[in-house]
């Protein structure tokens, strides 16, 4: 699935189920018995493959699948398709993640149980997208009406840019898009914001002088390898590293998320203040492939009340 | 400038100048073993200049992707050595092992037996874009 195949009702029904799950972790514990889910990560991401997996173990359901090195012996040189095949007929869903861009849709067309993209290659990784609204949701009760800004490199980082997108349907938000020169906002994600006659933006250099009106900011890695020089990398790095010496200067609701693992670009002081939501993001990450694997499966969750459709906005 | 005129078969004219191979590529006809007739170059009141292309007793030829490589081309079907329709290719929602991506990360490149799948992303731009990776497709 991506994201643009979740309609809003969808992804907001998601939200609230994985409010639902946090609270009742021992009513879903059996969710899912008797269920399997495979995690087919043909490219090491440790991190994500823990959340689908616990998400899974949590709901009562089991897991199989392969990482990394075992790849070779699993698939021995055989198509995606052909696994898929194959994988399908031993499990309920399966979670697939792969360095190809694309290699989701091949998997979901190939498969007879739904498919959930991990993460394919630079193209998608909709349950970050997921885990970054779950976090807004939960830090703010909504998802519109924020001024959101987003640090670091715009460019290349694709979560970024699944998060704008995303945003933009539901509308309402201000976006203040703040990189050097070199890292700006792609044109396309740009006519997105353009489309949607309730959103704006602004592009900016300058960390610290718009951190006072933020309500999020999202915080992303600069990577040296984006630079043409040393000199310019290192001139920049610093302008885009949230200290607290710069957080002094935001509002005291105000959210810092960062998709993680961060190298450098949130001081680790920061950790401590209450603004900091990077790894209650973590947290909802679970949550919310837990919403979506119980879901995809069909199975529900003891004592959920489903969200009527009339509290979801036109 | 003498050509022979067709009995059946159909008329691709206002094809853009210098392209009519191209065009021919894209509609996987083979000139080796095909019965046809280039006209390249030619003068074009409306475009300055043109390539006619005329081919002799063809059938299930996919008009569609002429809107993809000559959008101005026009059709001319013919029948008995007469012009019995007048046909305006217009652009296809989808392109079905047309049009190759080129982008090196897509998952196109390395699976074996799938399809490359376009869809039309911005009909005013005539932007295509890969089914699987988003990149856009360069005609
Ligand atoms: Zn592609």
């Amino acid at each position: 699935m991506t994201l643009d195949d979740l309609s809003r009702h969808q992804i907001l029904e998601l939200l609230h189920k994985a409010a639902y799950i946090d609270a009742h972790r021992r009513e879903v514990s059996h969710t899912c018995d008797g269920r399997v889910l495979a995690t087919l990560f043909y490219e090491p991401s440790t991190r994500t493959r823990l959340s689908f997996e616990t998400a899974m173990l949590r709901l009562g359901g089991k897991v199989i699948g392969f990482a990394g090195a075992q790849l070779a012996s699993v698939t021995k040189g055989e198509s995606i398709a052909d696994t898929i095949k194959t994988v399908s007929n031993y499990v309920d869903a399966i979670a697939i993640r792969h360095p190809k861009e694309g290699a989701a849709l091949v998997a979901s067309r190939a498969a007879s149980v739904p498919v959930i993209n991990a993460g394919d290659g630079g193209h998608m990784h909709p349950t970050q997208t997921l885990a970054d609204l779950a976090t807004l949701q939960s830090r703010f009760g909504r998802i519109t009406d924020l001024t959101v800004g987003l640090c670091g490199d715009l460019t290349f980082g694709r979560t970024v840019h699944s998060l704008i997108e995303t945003l933009c349907r539901f509308g309402n938000v201000r976006f203040v898009l703040i990189s050097p020169d070199e890292l700006k906002t792609p044109q396309y994600v740009i006519d997105r914001i353009n489309a949607t006659p309730s959103c704006s933006y602004v592009e900016v250099r300058d960390l610290v002088s718009v951190i006072g009106d933020l309500d999020v900011l999202y915080m992303t890695r600069v990577q040296k390898e984006r630079f043409f020089n040393e000199d310019d990398y290192l001139r920049l790095r610093d302008t885009y590293i949230l200290d607290e010496a710069k957080l002094s200067l935001a509002q005291p609701h105000m959210a810092v998320l960062h998709p993680l693992p961060r190298v450098n670009e949130i001081a680790v002081e920061v950790d401590d203040d209450p603004r900091a939501a990077y790894f209650e993001q973590v947290k909802n990450g679970m949550l919310m492939r837990m919403a979506l694997e119980s879901s995809v499966i069909g199975d529900e969750l003891p004592g959920y009340v489903p969200l009527e459709p009339k509290e979801v906005q036109a | 400038m003498e050509v022979t005129s067709i009995q059946d078969g159909i008329i691709i004219d206002h094809v853009p100048a210098g392209t009519a191979l191209k065009v021919l590529q894209y509609l996987k006809i083979d000139p080796s073993k095909t019965r046809l007739a280039l006209i390249m170059n030619t003068d074009s009141p409306r475009y300055g200049t043109k390539d006619i292309i005329k081919i002799e007793n063809v059938e299930g030829i996919d008009l569609d992707v002429l809107g993809l490589v000559a959008r101005q081309a026009t059709v001319d079907i013919v029948r008995g050595g007469r012009i019995v329709e007048k046909v305006q290719p217009h652009l296809p929602e989808h392109v079905v092992n047309v049009i190759t991506c080129v982008n090196p990360r897509c998952v196109t490149t390395t699976e074996r037996g799938i399809d490359q799948m376009f869809h039309l992303a911005h009909s005013e731009r005539q932007e295509y874009r890969c089914d699987y990776c988003d990149e856009e497709a360069k005609l």
